[in-house]
């Protein structure tokens, strides 16, 4: 079982790299933070991969606060390209 | 006042339950295995539990609407539907991705709901999101107007046209569609 | 060697990750940036989904599957809250959706 998991991980560190090239190319800012998106979500399921590799299933906590952090670094990137600053005093 | 007052005494226990409970779901992992709980971790939970608590109670739980328990059922029951055509939606978009000419045809859509309370239009368009084809964009919540990107036509149509999913969200949180 | 629940986990792995791939290649493939959230919205969502259950399937009863459910449960508010903000964004900084027979940008 721990081939799948290590399969897995590789599969999805291939599938980060190609989104690499969105990240960095990618026409335009709105591309660019949509492909960082993509990577912070793929990037959750790769910490629970590992913690399963190396039978550390503490990882599953990191992955739990990796996606909160990624879901409010979304949130605050995409309101400032709106409006251009974060917080409207 | 007094009333309100105990009501509000309540309503703290209940969010200091719920915070606490989550708390020993989550620091349960010391020993994974068994699930081994020490003295420090049940201690600092009540703190914290007890200190988030008092400053955010009013977060949580704004206040109480009618017919609460109802709607938690009705809508457990429009998850399984709802998932089923998550399911539909995946298998359509990897068939758009991979097939070697993309048939794609993107327009933006407008319609507007009756719609008003902030959890039904919340639902709806996470649901828009995730279903075949169409990613809300913008609502409007005093008009119940929601824009809609689409991918193709049959997408768009199935949500003008049909309705199926605006009458089940409307069922859910006992609307009018 | 392979009992029945590995089996059901690894097909639900395989599952999650022919999604998160097609998530990928349509975020390359598709010709613009709304498109390109349809992929990734979509795709992206189910397949992390998948590939967490596989893992809950396979884990057994304990109290890591309860922080996968939470992790399950999570994803499935977050991705579709975040696409639509950067879409909203996108929409409102003015940003022209692509129309069928136009140039790929």
């Amino acid at each position: 079982m721990e081939d799948i998991f290590l399969a897995l991980g590789l599969l999805i560190a291939v599938t980060i790299s190609l989104s690499l090239y969105r990240a960095v190319l990618g026409p335009g800012v709105f591309n660019q933070v949509a492909a960082v998106n993509v990577i912070g979500t793929k990037v959750i399921v790769l910490l629970v991969a590992v913690g399963y590799i190396f039978d550390r299933p503490m990882f599953v906590d990191i992955s739990l606060l990796y996606a909160i952090l990624n879901f409010i670094a979304t949130l605050v990137m995409s309101k400032y390209l709106e409006r251009g600053e974060i917080c409207s005093a | 006042m007094t009333r309100s007052k105990e009501h509000n005494v309540g309503l703290m226990l209940a969010v200091f339950a719920v915070l606490y409970i989550f708390w020993l779901l989550m620091s349960a992992c010391i020993n994974p295995l068994n699930g081994h709980f020490s003295p420090i971790h049940i201690i600092a939970g009540i703190i914290c539990a007890g200190v988030v608590t008092l400053l955010s109670h009013d977060l949580l739980i704004t206040k109480e609407g009618e017919m609460t328990l109802a709607k938690t059922f009705r809508l457990i029951a429009y998850v399984p539907w709802e998932l089923w055509q998550i399911f539909l939606a995946n298998f359509d978009v990897a068939y758009r991705v991979l097939h070697p000419k993309m048939p794609i045809d993107p327009r933006i859509i407008e319609f507007d709901t009756s719609l008003r309370s902030d959890f039904a239009l919340t639902t709806l368009a996470n649901s828009i999101t995730l279903t075949p084809g169409t990613i809300t964009i913008d609502i409007d919540p005093g008009k119940g107007r929601f824009l809609v990107h689409a991918i193709a036509k049959k997408p768009a149509d199935a949500l003008l046209v049909d309705k199926t999913m605006i009458n089940k969200v409307a069922h859910v949180y006992m609307e009018e569609a | 060697m392979f009992s029945i629940i590995n089996i059901i986990a690894t097909i639900l792995i395989a599952g999650g990750a022919f999604f998160m791939v097609t998530g990928v290649v349509g975020l390359l493939r598709f010709p613009d940036f709304y498109t390109r959230l349809h992929a990734t919205g979509k795709c992206d969502t189910l397949g992390e989904v998948l590939v967490i259950v596989g893992c809950m399937v396979y884990q057994g009863w304990s109290f890591i599957t309860i922080k996968l459910f939470f992790l399950m449960f999570f994803i499935f508010l977050a991705n579709p809250v975040g696409t639509h903000a950067i879409m909203k964004a996108a929409y409102l900084t003015g940003l022209k959706p692509w129309k069928k027979g136009e140039e790929r940008r």
